[in-house]
Protein backbone atom coordinates (compact mmCIF):
# COMPACT_ATOMS: atom_id res chain seq x y z
CA UNK A 1 0.00 0.00 0.00
CA UNK A 2 1.44 3.54 -0.48
CA UNK A 3 1.63 5.69 2.33
CA UNK A 4 2.77 9.38 1.89
CA UNK A 5 6.20 11.19 3.53
CA UNK A 6 3.72 11.92 7.08
CA UNK A 7 2.79 8.22 7.67
CA UNK A 8 5.60 7.99 10.57
CA UNK A 9 3.91 10.92 12.14
CA UNK A 10 0.33 9.68 11.63
CA UNK A 11 1.47 6.83 13.65
CA UNK A 12 2.86 8.86 16.57
CA UNK A 13 -0.20 10.75 16.76
CA UNK A 14 -2.20 7.73 17.30
CA UNK A 15 -3.79 7.80 13.97
CA UNK A 16 -5.87 4.60 13.07
CA UNK A 17 -5.57 3.84 9.39
CA UNK A 18 -7.78 2.99 6.34
CA UNK A 19 -6.98 1.72 2.72
CA UNK A 20 -8.55 4.60 0.49
CA UNK A 21 -7.80 3.43 -3.28
CA UNK A 22 -4.56 2.20 -2.38
CA UNK A 23 -3.21 4.66 0.38
CA UNK A 24 -2.66 4.01 4.11
CA UNK A 25 -4.23 7.26 5.11
CA UNK A 26 -5.58 8.40 8.52
CA UNK A 27 -8.83 8.21 8.70
CA UNK A 28 -9.00 9.94 12.69
CA UNK A 29 -6.67 10.25 15.24
CA UNK A 30 -9.15 9.69 18.48
CA UNK A 31 -12.67 11.25 17.83
CA UNK A 32 -13.51 11.81 13.93
CA UNK A 33 -16.58 14.26 15.71
CA UNK A 34 -13.57 16.48 17.90
CA UNK A 35 -12.03 16.79 14.54
CA UNK A 36 -14.60 17.77 12.64
CA UNK A 37 -15.45 20.58 15.39
CA UNK A 38 -11.60 21.95 15.74
CA UNK A 39 -11.78 22.55 11.85
CA UNK A 40 -15.40 24.94 11.62
CA UNK A 41 -14.67 26.49 14.94
CA UNK A 42 -10.72 26.73 15.29
CA UNK A 43 -8.56 25.01 12.67
CA UNK A 44 -6.94 21.74 11.73
CA UNK A 45 -4.22 20.57 9.52
CA UNK A 46 -5.03 17.47 7.40
CA UNK A 47 -2.62 15.43 5.28
CA UNK A 48 -3.98 15.20 1.24
CA UNK A 49 -0.30 14.05 -0.33
CA UNK A 50 -2.32 11.68 -1.65
CA UNK A 51 -4.09 13.58 -4.50
CA UNK A 52 -2.60 13.85 -7.69
CA UNK A 53 -0.79 17.25 -8.70
CA UNK A 54 -0.21 18.16 -12.70
CA UNK A 55 1.75 20.39 -13.59
CA UNK A 56 1.64 21.49 -17.18
CA UNK A 57 3.80 23.71 -19.65
CA UNK A 58 3.60 25.43 -22.89
CA UNK A 59 2.83 27.63 -25.61
CA UNK A 60 -0.46 26.11 -25.60
CA UNK A 61 -0.99 25.46 -22.16
CA UNK A 62 -4.50 27.36 -21.89
CA UNK A 63 -5.82 26.26 -24.88
CA UNK A 64 -5.18 23.43 -23.64
CA UNK A 65 -6.85 23.55 -20.45
CA UNK A 66 -9.72 25.64 -22.47
CA UNK A 67 -10.35 22.22 -24.64
CA UNK A 68 -10.42 19.81 -22.28
CA UNK A 69 -12.15 21.73 -19.01
CA UNK A 70 -15.95 21.97 -18.81
CA UNK A 71 -14.91 25.09 -16.98
CA UNK A 72 -13.46 27.94 -18.61
CA UNK A 73 -9.51 28.53 -18.07
CA UNK A 74 -9.86 32.01 -19.99
CA UNK A 75 -11.52 33.22 -17.76
CA UNK A 76 -9.50 33.60 -15.05
CA UNK A 77 -6.63 35.96 -13.83
CA UNK A 78 -3.07 34.93 -13.14
CA UNK A 79 -2.28 33.83 -9.56
CA UNK A 80 -6.39 32.17 -9.48
CA UNK A 81 -7.92 29.21 -9.44
CA UNK A 82 -10.88 27.53 -10.60
CA UNK A 83 -13.28 24.71 -9.89
CA UNK A 84 -14.16 22.11 -12.96
CA UNK A 85 -14.54 18.44 -13.68
CA UNK A 86 -13.49 16.84 -17.10
CA UNK A 87 -15.97 14.66 -19.08
CA UNK A 88 -15.53 11.51 -21.45
CA UNK A 89 -17.32 12.07 -24.98
CA UNK A 90 -20.49 11.55 -23.53
CA UNK A 91 -20.47 14.13 -20.96
CA UNK A 92 -20.10 11.61 -18.08
CA UNK A 93 -18.04 12.51 -14.88
CA UNK A 94 -13.94 11.48 -15.00
CA UNK A 95 -12.94 13.72 -12.06
CA UNK A 96 -13.69 17.15 -10.60
CA UNK A 97 -10.66 18.90 -9.97
CA UNK A 98 -9.02 22.33 -9.05
CA UNK A 99 -6.69 24.12 -11.80
CA UNK A 100 -4.23 27.27 -10.95
CA UNK A 101 -3.24 29.73 -13.05
CA UNK A 102 0.22 30.94 -12.75
CA UNK A 103 0.22 32.85 -16.62
CA UNK A 104 -1.59 31.22 -20.17
CA UNK A 105 1.80 29.45 -20.45
CA UNK A 106 1.69 27.39 -17.05
CA UNK A 107 -0.78 25.86 -15.45
CA UNK A 108 -1.05 23.22 -12.07
CA UNK A 109 -4.11 21.05 -11.67
CA UNK A 110 -5.18 18.93 -8.52
CA UNK A 111 -7.11 15.88 -8.92
CA UNK A 112 -8.02 13.00 -7.02
CA UNK A 113 -6.05 10.19 -5.46
CA UNK A 114 -8.79 7.46 -6.53
CA UNK A 115 -9.03 8.29 -10.44
CA UNK A 116 -5.06 9.06 -11.33
CA UNK A 117 -4.70 6.22 -13.99
CA UNK A 118 -7.97 7.56 -16.08
CA UNK A 119 -7.18 11.54 -15.22
CA UNK A 120 -3.25 10.70 -16.53
CA UNK A 121 -4.64 9.22 -19.09
CA UNK A 122 -7.03 11.46 -19.92
CA UNK A 123 -4.88 14.16 -19.91
CA UNK A 124 -1.95 12.46 -21.88
CA UNK A 125 -4.49 11.41 -24.80
CA UNK A 126 -5.46 15.03 -25.45
CA UNK A 127 -2.51 16.38 -24.76
CA UNK A 128 -0.95 15.36 -28.26
CA UNK A 129 -1.89 18.06 -30.70
CA UNK A 130 -0.94 20.79 -28.65
CA UNK A 131 2.19 22.62 -27.94
CA UNK A 132 2.13 21.71 -23.75
CA UNK A 133 3.90 18.86 -21.68
CA UNK A 134 2.09 17.41 -18.93
CA UNK A 135 4.39 16.91 -15.91
CA UNK A 136 2.67 14.79 -12.54
CA UNK A 137 4.53 15.95 -9.73
CA UNK A 138 4.69 12.70 -7.61
CA UNK A 139 7.47 14.79 -5.68
CA UNK A 140 5.49 17.22 -3.81
CA UNK A 141 3.25 16.99 -1.22
CA UNK A 142 -0.46 18.50 0.09
CA UNK A 143 -1.36 19.74 3.15
CA UNK A 144 -4.23 21.46 4.10
CA UNK A 145 -4.88 24.14 6.43
CA UNK A 146 -8.45 24.49 7.18
CA UNK A 147 -10.90 26.72 10.07
CA UNK A 148 -11.74 30.36 10.46
CA UNK A 149 -8.06 30.94 12.40
CA UNK A 150 -6.10 29.41 9.48
CA UNK A 151 -4.76 32.93 8.26
CA UNK A 152 -3.22 34.10 11.39
CA UNK A 153 -2.76 30.62 12.54
CA UNK A 154 -0.27 30.04 9.06
CA UNK A 155 0.69 34.00 8.74
CA UNK A 156 1.96 33.72 12.48
CA UNK A 157 3.51 30.38 12.01
CA UNK A 158 5.34 31.10 8.19
CA UNK A 159 6.02 34.69 8.65
CA UNK A 160 3.75 35.30 5.81
CA UNK A 161 1.08 38.00 4.78
CA UNK A 162 -1.82 36.67 3.26
CA UNK A 163 -4.41 39.39 3.33
CA UNK A 164 -3.57 39.54 -0.44
CA UNK A 165 -4.29 35.59 -1.05
CA UNK A 166 -8.22 35.68 -1.43
CA UNK A 167 -10.50 33.04 -1.89
CA UNK A 168 -9.58 30.79 -5.02
CA UNK A 169 -6.28 32.37 -5.45
CA UNK A 170 -3.08 31.51 -4.77
CA UNK A 171 0.89 32.76 -3.95
CA UNK A 172 4.32 31.28 -4.51
CA UNK A 173 6.44 32.24 -1.44
CA UNK A 174 9.91 30.62 -1.87
CA UNK A 175 9.49 26.66 -2.52
CA UNK A 176 5.81 26.90 -1.50
CA UNK A 177 2.54 27.28 -3.28
CA UNK A 178 -0.05 28.46 -1.01
CA UNK A 179 -3.91 28.52 -2.34
CA UNK A 180 -6.72 29.74 -0.61
CA UNK A 181 -9.02 26.32 -1.36
CA UNK A 182 -10.46 23.37 0.56
CA UNK A 183 -12.90 20.77 1.03
CA UNK A 184 -14.52 22.04 4.55
CA UNK A 185 -16.85 25.10 3.66
CA UNK A 186 -14.60 26.97 5.86
CA UNK A 187 -11.62 29.44 5.17
CA UNK A 188 -8.53 27.72 4.59
CA UNK A 189 -5.70 27.42 2.85
CA UNK A 190 -3.74 24.42 0.77
CA UNK A 191 0.21 24.04 0.27
CA UNK A 192 2.10 22.49 -2.01
CA UNK A 193 5.74 21.93 -1.81
CA UNK A 194 9.13 19.37 -1.37
CA UNK A 195 8.04 16.33 1.83
CA UNK A 196 11.06 18.42 3.25
CA UNK A 197 9.31 21.31 3.56
CA UNK A 198 5.60 20.30 4.64
CA UNK A 199 7.30 17.82 7.40
CA UNK A 200 8.43 20.82 8.86
CA UNK A 201 5.13 22.85 8.45
CA UNK A 202 3.35 19.78 9.98
CA UNK A 203 5.51 19.31 12.75
CA UNK A 204 5.53 23.45 13.46
CA UNK A 205 1.70 23.03 13.38
CA UNK A 206 1.74 19.86 16.05
CA UNK A 207 3.79 21.78 18.33
CA UNK A 208 1.54 24.74 18.46
CA UNK A 209 -1.16 22.17 19.21
CA UNK A 210 -2.86 22.64 15.49
CA UNK A 211 -5.16 19.01 15.86
CA UNK A 212 -4.41 16.69 12.90
CA UNK A 213 -7.78 16.09 10.61
CA UNK A 214 -8.41 12.77 9.16
CA UNK A 215 -10.08 11.75 6.21
CA UNK A 216 -13.35 10.79 8.49
CA UNK A 217 -14.19 14.51 9.33
CA UNK A 218 -12.52 15.53 6.30
CA UNK A 219 -15.89 13.76 4.69
CA UNK A 220 -18.22 14.81 7.19
CA UNK A 221 -17.00 18.54 6.77
CA UNK A 222 -17.34 18.28 3.18
CA UNK A 223 -20.89 16.82 3.12
CA UNK A 224 -21.76 19.84 5.83
CA UNK A 225 -20.53 22.33 3.04
CA UNK A 226 -22.21 20.61 0.23
CA UNK A 227 -19.13 19.42 -2.09
CA UNK A 228 -19.35 15.88 -4.19
CA UNK A 229 -17.40 13.51 -3.74
CA UNK A 230 -16.09 12.01 -6.95
CA UNK A 231 -16.71 7.96 -7.31
CA UNK A 232 -19.33 8.23 -4.37
CA UNK A 233 -22.16 11.05 -5.96
CA UNK A 234 -20.73 11.52 -8.89
CA UNK A 235 -19.19 8.83 -11.09
CA UNK A 236 -18.55 8.36 -15.04
CA UNK A 237 -22.18 7.11 -15.45
CA UNK A 238 -23.17 10.74 -13.90
CA UNK A 239 -23.56 14.34 -16.07
CA UNK A 240 -22.68 17.66 -14.38
CA UNK A 241 -26.11 18.97 -14.77
CA UNK A 242 -27.13 16.41 -12.46
CA UNK A 243 -24.64 16.31 -9.95
CA UNK A 244 -25.17 20.20 -8.74
CA UNK A 245 -22.03 21.05 -11.56
CA UNK A 246 -24.13 22.66 -14.01
CA UNK A 247 -22.28 25.66 -13.21
CA UNK A 248 -18.63 24.69 -14.19
CA UNK A 249 -19.70 23.99 -17.86
CA UNK A 250 -19.28 27.50 -19.01
CA UNK A 251 -20.77 27.83 -22.64
CA UNK A 252 -20.32 31.53 -22.62
CA UNK A 253 -17.47 31.97 -25.04
CA UNK A 254 -19.52 30.52 -28.42
CA UNK A 255 -16.11 30.49 -29.90
CA UNK A 256 -14.54 27.80 -27.60
CA UNK A 257 -14.77 24.18 -28.40
CA UNK A 258 -14.07 21.73 -25.10
CA UNK A 259 -14.68 17.78 -24.90
CA UNK A 260 -18.65 17.09 -25.01
CA UNK A 261 -19.82 20.67 -25.75
CA UNK A 262 -22.71 19.37 -27.72
CA UNK A 263 -22.91 16.67 -25.70
CA UNK A 264 -23.46 18.63 -22.60
CA UNK A 265 -25.64 21.38 -24.38
CA UNK A 266 -28.51 18.21 -25.32
CA UNK A 267 -28.26 17.21 -21.57
CA UNK A 268 -28.71 20.17 -20.23
CA UNK A 269 -31.84 20.50 -21.65
CA UNK A 270 -32.61 17.38 -21.33
CA UNK A 271 -31.58 16.51 -17.78
CA UNK A 272 -34.21 14.55 -15.42
CA UNK A 273 -32.33 14.75 -12.34
CA UNK A 274 -30.44 17.06 -10.04
CA UNK A 275 -28.06 16.37 -6.97
CA UNK A 276 -29.73 17.83 -3.33
CA UNK A 277 -29.13 17.91 0.29
CA UNK A 278 -31.44 15.79 2.61
CA UNK A 279 -31.86 16.28 6.10
CA UNK A 280 -33.30 13.54 8.05
CA UNK A 281 -36.66 14.08 10.16
CA UNK A 282 -36.94 11.23 12.35
CA UNK A 283 -34.17 8.81 13.91
CA UNK A 284 -31.37 7.13 12.46
CA UNK A 285 -28.46 7.73 9.87
CA UNK A 286 -28.87 8.28 6.54
CA UNK A 287 -25.75 6.08 4.24
CA UNK A 288 -25.16 6.16 0.54
CA UNK A 289 -27.37 3.61 -1.66
CA UNK A 290 -30.52 4.01 0.70
CA UNK A 291 -33.73 4.75 -1.75
CA UNK A 292 -35.88 7.91 -1.48
CA UNK A 293 -39.30 7.34 -2.30
CA UNK A 294 -42.05 9.61 -2.80
CA UNK A 295 -45.20 8.23 -4.87
CA UNK A 296 -44.10 7.19 -8.39
CA UNK A 297 -40.41 9.24 -7.70
CA UNK A 298 -37.41 7.15 -6.52
CA UNK A 299 -34.23 9.05 -5.77
CA UNK A 300 -31.35 7.10 -4.40
CA UNK A 301 -28.93 9.13 -1.31
CA UNK A 302 -25.14 8.59 -2.46
CA UNK A 303 -23.63 10.61 0.71
CA UNK A 304 -25.20 10.10 4.04
CA UNK A 305 -23.88 10.65 7.44
CA UNK A 306 -24.46 12.22 11.21
CA UNK A 307 -23.77 15.86 10.89
CA UNK A 308 -20.98 16.79 14.08
CA UNK A 309 -22.04 20.57 13.44
CA UNK A 310 -25.55 20.46 13.19
CA UNK A 311 -26.03 17.27 15.40
CA UNK A 312 -28.52 15.44 12.98
CA UNK A 313 -28.57 12.85 10.32
CA UNK A 314 -27.85 14.69 6.35
CA UNK A 315 -26.57 13.44 2.94
CA UNK A 316 -26.46 14.70 -0.58
CA UNK A 317 -28.98 12.37 -2.77
CA UNK A 318 -29.65 12.24 -6.52
CA UNK A 319 -33.53 13.28 -7.06
CA UNK A 320 -36.02 13.26 -10.05
CA UNK A 321 -35.65 17.55 -10.36
CA UNK A 322 -39.90 17.70 -10.31
CA UNK A 323 -39.60 16.25 -6.59
CA UNK A 324 -40.98 18.93 -4.10
CA UNK A 325 -39.38 18.93 -0.38
CA UNK A 326 -40.40 15.61 1.38
CA UNK A 327 -39.97 12.51 1.05
CA UNK A 328 -39.28 9.14 2.42
CA UNK A 329 -35.80 7.37 2.71
CA UNK A 330 -35.93 3.82 3.26
CA UNK A 331 -33.61 2.60 5.77
CA UNK A 332 -33.88 -0.85 6.72
CA UNK A 333 -36.90 -1.20 4.77
CA UNK A 334 -38.77 1.54 7.52
CA UNK A 335 -39.86 4.52 5.67
CA UNK A 336 -38.78 8.09 7.46
CA UNK A 337 -39.29 11.00 6.29
CA UNK A 338 -36.69 13.48 5.07
CA UNK A 339 -36.33 16.88 4.17
CA UNK A 340 -34.94 18.03 0.30
CA UNK A 341 -33.01 21.21 0.58
CA UNK A 342 -30.61 23.21 -1.45
CA UNK A 343 -27.09 22.71 -0.94
CA UNK A 344 -24.79 23.60 1.62
CA UNK A 345 -25.67 22.93 4.90
CA UNK A 346 -23.18 24.92 6.66
CA UNK A 347 -20.77 27.69 4.88
CA UNK A 348 -17.87 29.81 7.23
CA UNK A 349 -19.35 28.37 10.86
CA UNK A 350 -22.87 28.83 10.07
CA UNK A 351 -26.30 26.24 8.88
CA UNK A 352 -27.22 27.93 5.68
CA UNK A 353 -30.77 25.97 5.52
CA UNK B 1 -8.60 1.94 26.58
CA UNK B 2 -11.39 0.48 29.18
CA UNK B 3 -10.52 -1.94 31.30
CA UNK B 4 -11.84 -5.76 30.38
CA UNK B 5 -14.08 -7.31 32.98
CA UNK B 6 -13.35 -10.52 34.12
CA UNK B 7 -17.23 -11.33 34.61
CA UNK B 8 -17.89 -11.04 30.89
CA UNK B 9 -17.79 -13.83 28.51
CA UNK B 10 -17.37 -12.32 24.59
CA UNK B 11 -17.95 -13.85 21.31
CA UNK B 12 -15.96 -13.48 17.78
CA UNK B 13 -18.50 -11.40 16.79
CA UNK B 14 -17.36 -8.31 19.37
CA UNK B 15 -20.54 -8.88 21.97
CA UNK B 16 -20.35 -9.33 25.43
CA UNK B 17 -22.57 -10.84 27.54
CA UNK B 18 -22.75 -10.86 31.64
CA UNK B 19 -25.08 -13.35 33.03
CA UNK B 20 -27.41 -11.89 35.99
CA UNK B 21 -29.53 -15.16 37.47
CA UNK B 22 -31.80 -15.81 34.32
CA UNK B 23 -31.26 -13.37 32.29
CA UNK B 24 -28.28 -11.67 30.54
CA UNK B 25 -27.32 -8.38 30.03
CA UNK B 26 -25.47 -7.69 26.19
CA UNK B 27 -22.85 -5.03 24.69
CA UNK B 28 -20.47 -4.48 22.64
CA UNK B 29 -16.38 -5.03 23.42
CA UNK B 30 -13.93 -2.35 24.17
CA UNK B 31 -12.41 -2.84 20.83
CA UNK B 32 -15.87 -2.71 19.08
CA UNK B 33 -16.05 0.32 19.68
CA UNK B 34 -12.67 1.53 18.96
CA UNK B 35 -12.81 -0.01 15.67
CA UNK B 36 -16.38 1.67 15.05
CA UNK B 37 -15.23 5.31 15.78
CA UNK B 38 -17.38 7.85 17.66
CA UNK B 39 -21.25 6.06 17.87
CA UNK B 40 -24.03 8.00 17.07
CA UNK B 41 -27.05 6.29 17.03
CA UNK B 42 -28.35 3.31 18.36
CA UNK B 43 -31.61 1.17 17.34
CA UNK B 44 -32.74 -0.93 20.37
CA UNK B 45 -35.39 -3.99 19.94
CA UNK B 46 -38.69 -3.66 21.60
CA UNK B 47 -39.35 -5.35 25.02
CA UNK B 48 -41.15 -8.53 24.59
CA UNK B 49 -39.08 -9.32 21.20
CA UNK B 50 -38.23 -12.64 21.12
CA UNK B 51 -34.44 -13.92 19.92
CA UNK B 52 -33.08 -16.79 18.38
CA UNK B 53 -28.88 -17.01 19.42
CA UNK B 54 -27.42 -14.94 16.02
CA UNK B 55 -30.55 -12.67 15.25
CA UNK B 56 -29.44 -9.05 14.51
CA UNK B 57 -30.72 -7.88 17.73
CA UNK B 58 -29.61 -4.17 17.88
CA UNK B 59 -28.05 -1.34 15.16
CA UNK B 60 -24.89 0.65 16.27
CA UNK B 61 -24.37 3.29 13.91
CA UNK B 62 -21.01 5.44 14.12
CA UNK B 63 -20.02 8.52 12.16
CA UNK B 64 -18.68 5.87 9.46
CA UNK B 65 -20.76 3.23 9.06
CA UNK B 66 -23.61 1.26 10.47
CA UNK B 67 -22.86 -2.05 12.45
CA UNK B 68 -25.46 -4.86 13.49
CA UNK B 69 -25.77 -6.22 17.48
CA UNK B 70 -26.10 -10.17 17.57
CA UNK B 71 -28.14 -11.61 20.19
CA UNK B 72 -25.50 -14.31 21.74
CA UNK B 73 -28.11 -16.31 22.96
CA UNK B 74 -31.98 -17.20 22.10
CA UNK B 75 -34.11 -15.35 24.79
CA UNK B 76 -37.05 -12.84 25.58
CA UNK B 77 -35.65 -9.05 25.50
CA UNK B 78 -37.23 -7.82 29.64
CA UNK B 79 -35.08 -4.64 29.41
CA UNK B 80 -32.80 -2.11 27.05
CA UNK B 81 -30.80 1.00 27.57
CA UNK B 82 -32.86 3.68 26.60
CA UNK B 83 -30.23 5.85 27.68
CA UNK B 84 -28.25 4.98 24.41
CA UNK B 85 -30.76 6.68 22.39
CA UNK B 86 -30.12 9.98 23.80
CA UNK B 87 -25.97 9.66 24.95
CA UNK B 88 -25.31 6.63 22.20
CA UNK B 89 -21.76 7.87 22.93
CA UNK B 90 -21.98 5.58 25.85
CA UNK B 91 -20.99 2.85 24.10
CA UNK B 92 -17.48 4.38 23.36
CA UNK B 93 -17.15 6.08 26.95
CA UNK B 94 -18.20 3.37 29.03
CA UNK B 95 -18.46 -0.04 26.55
CA UNK B 96 -18.92 -2.06 29.74
CA UNK B 97 -21.03 -0.29 32.27
CA UNK B 98 -23.03 2.85 30.90
CA UNK B 99 -22.82 1.62 27.04
CA UNK B 100 -24.88 -1.54 27.50
CA UNK B 101 -27.94 -2.50 25.04
CA UNK B 102 -30.30 -4.67 26.44
CA UNK B 103 -30.85 -7.43 28.84
CA UNK B 104 -32.25 -10.86 27.87
CA UNK B 105 -34.86 -13.31 29.83
CA UNK B 106 -33.07 -16.70 29.08
CA UNK B 107 -33.60 -20.40 29.71
CA UNK B 108 -31.44 -22.27 32.01
CA UNK B 109 -31.04 -24.83 28.64
CA UNK B 110 -29.88 -21.70 26.43
CA UNK B 111 -27.86 -20.32 29.10
CA UNK B 112 -25.77 -23.36 29.17
CA UNK B 113 -24.33 -22.29 25.82
CA UNK B 114 -22.51 -19.39 27.32
CA UNK B 115 -20.02 -21.98 28.70
CA UNK B 116 -18.52 -22.30 25.54
CA UNK B 117 -18.33 -18.59 25.16
CA UNK B 118 -14.67 -17.00 25.12
CA UNK B 119 -13.58 -15.59 29.06
CA UNK B 120 -12.09 -11.85 28.95
CA UNK B 121 -8.35 -13.29 29.02
CA UNK B 122 -9.28 -15.67 26.12
CA UNK B 123 -10.72 -12.76 24.08
CA UNK B 124 -7.87 -10.62 24.53
CA UNK B 125 -5.62 -13.02 23.69
CA UNK B 126 -7.63 -13.98 20.89
CA UNK B 127 -7.77 -10.26 19.36
CA UNK B 128 -3.90 -9.80 19.82
CA UNK B 129 -3.56 -12.93 17.58
CA UNK B 130 -5.63 -11.29 15.00
CA UNK B 131 -3.73 -7.82 14.71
Amino acid sequence: MNRTFLYGSHKILGAKFVNFSGWEMPIHYGSQINEHNCVRNDLGIFDVSHMNIFDFEGTEAQKFLRYVLTNDVGKVENSCALYSVITNEKGGIIDDLIVYKFNNENFRVVSNCSTFENVKAFFEHNIKRFDCELIHQSNLGILAIQGPKSETSIESMLGLDLSGCKGFSFIVKNSLFISRTGYTGEDGFEIIGEFEELKKIWDLCISKNISPIGLGARDTLRVEAGMNLNGTDMTIENNPFESNLGWVVDFNDIERDFIAKKRLAEIKKTNQFKLVGVLLKEKGILRGGQKIIKGNIEGEITSGTFSPFMKKSIGLARVPIDVDDSADVLIRNKPLNVKILSLPFVRKGKIMI
Amino acid sequence: MNETPSDLKFLDTHEWIKIDDDAVIVGISDHAQSELGDVVFVELPAIGDEFVSGDEAAVVESVKAASEVYTPLSGEVIEVNEVLEENPELVNTSPYEDGWFFKLKVTDENLGSADNMMTADEYLSWLDGNN
